[in-house]
């Protein structure tokens, strides 16, 4: 496999939300606006590119049987690291994001890349998996927030495109998140056959 | 009364999939069918309530005494994911029926962000230990409330006649959808 198509299969082919549903708990828990989407995809998008850089460093220093704590363990120092940092530098973010920042650890994306990928592969074309595969969560999780924060309150990245009174508040609503998530990938399923 | 508070709150105003959204890739993956669905949500309910009590000492004697609060995320991932190995380890030396039951479920709870979301805000509640385990029970019938639930519309599911598109996940995250709006009804109960 090329490089560049390392790098770009996160985006559509093995989209991690759309095609392999796997990080669905952020994906409906924090995008209700698309500056909370994007945030939760970057802090997530570095975690992975870290984290798989590490792995694939150490890889062949740790035994067959605890790799799956080594990991973990690897991952988790990532996600403190994250954590602390939107804490001093971004509190309303981290705020708004609330738990989902420490569960950034349990993400199955993350764990998955490091298993999957970065635990057989170079340095280089693990920091390309793990952004190709984090940058098309976050373009995932910014187009749902997006499109949540249009219906249900008439902005897009806090841009007032008609006014708040003739949204549809569900869609920012626990509700509205998996209702737009399924047409969502009704609607990409269907551009996929085409 | 106070602990009736606490069950009415996690179970259904608060239910722990339909309005916090966690515990979302079991309620997808596992919830084809009733039977898996009530084997899951055992195994989840027993690695919960122990999960809690286990973390929360943890916090307490552990974590704040020696103030390292920040350490919370990697020492509770860890608990847990030694947790988990335990139980599985116990379970099959002391009860292979009940091993035989929740077995499979167990390897994939580590990574359910219910149990580790579950311990991160018993903390941050602040709430006493009975009061953890009430909430950590309160929460695993919660998700077994919405996984059964949901389980069950999706056995019927099967039968219907759908657009190439929606079939599957789709129409799943649909039923969800309008699920989590019945148990918005519960809202302003508490």
């Amino acid at each position: 496999m090329n490089k560049l198509s390392i790098f770009t299969k996160g985006f559509f082919k093995e989209n991690a939300v759309f095609t392999l549903l796997l990080g669905m708990c952020p994906t409906l828990g924090v995008t209700s606006s698309a500056i909370n989407g994007l945030g939760m995809g970057l802090a997530t998008t570095f975690v992975l590119i870290m984290s798989n850089i590490v792995v694939s460093l150490v890889k062949d220093s740790i035994p067959d049987k605890v790799r799956i704590p080594a990991f973990i363990v690897i991952i988790a120092s990532f996600v403190t690291v994250v954590e602390l940092l939107m804490q001093a530098y971004l509190p309303a973010l981290f705020e708004s994001l609330g738990l989902f920042i420490p569960l950034i650890v349990v993400n199955c994306i993350v764990l998955g890349r490091a298993e999957a990928f970065a635990s057989k592969n170079n340095v280089f074309s693990s920091f390309l998996d793990g952004a190709g595969m984090g940058l098309g969560f976050a373009m995932a999780l910014t187009m749902l927030g997006a499109i949540r924060e249009f219906l249900g309150s008439g902005k897009m990245f806090d841009l007032v495109i008609f006014p708040e009174q003739y949204g549809m508040l569900v869609f920012v609503l626990a509700p509205g998140a998996f209702i737009a998530l399924g047409y969502l990938i009704a609607v990409i399923n269907k551009l996929k056959k085409a | 009364m106070e602990y009736v508070l606490i069950f009415i709150s996690a179970i259904f105003v608060n239910n722990i999939i339909l309005a916090q959204f966690l515990g979302i890739c079991p309620f997808l993956g596992v919830s084809k069918k009733i039977s898996t669905g009530v084997g899951m949500t055992g195994a989840v309910t027993f690695v919960m309530v122990i999960a809690t009590i286990v973390t929360y000492l943890v916090q307490k004697f552990v974590l704040d005494p020696f103030n390292v609060g920040y350490l919370q995320t990697i020492s509770f991932i860890l608990v847990i994911a030694a947790l988990v190995q335990l139980v599985e380890i116990i379970l099959k030396k002391m009860s292979p029926p009940l091993y035989q039951a929740l077995g499979v479920f167990l390897p994939l709870i580590t990574t359910n962000c219910a149990i580790l979301g579950v311990a991160i805000m018993t903390i941050q509640k602040d709430l006493n230990l009975l009061q953890a385990v009430a909430f950590s029970t309160a929460t695993a019938i919660g998700f077994g409330l919405a996984l059964i639930i949901f389980a069950g519309i999706r056995e019927q599911l099967d039968l219907v006649d759908l657009p190439k598109g929606m079939k599957g996940t789709p129409i799943a995250l649909l039923v969800a959808g309008i699920l989590a709006l019945a148990f918005m009804g519960f809202a302003g109960m508490v």
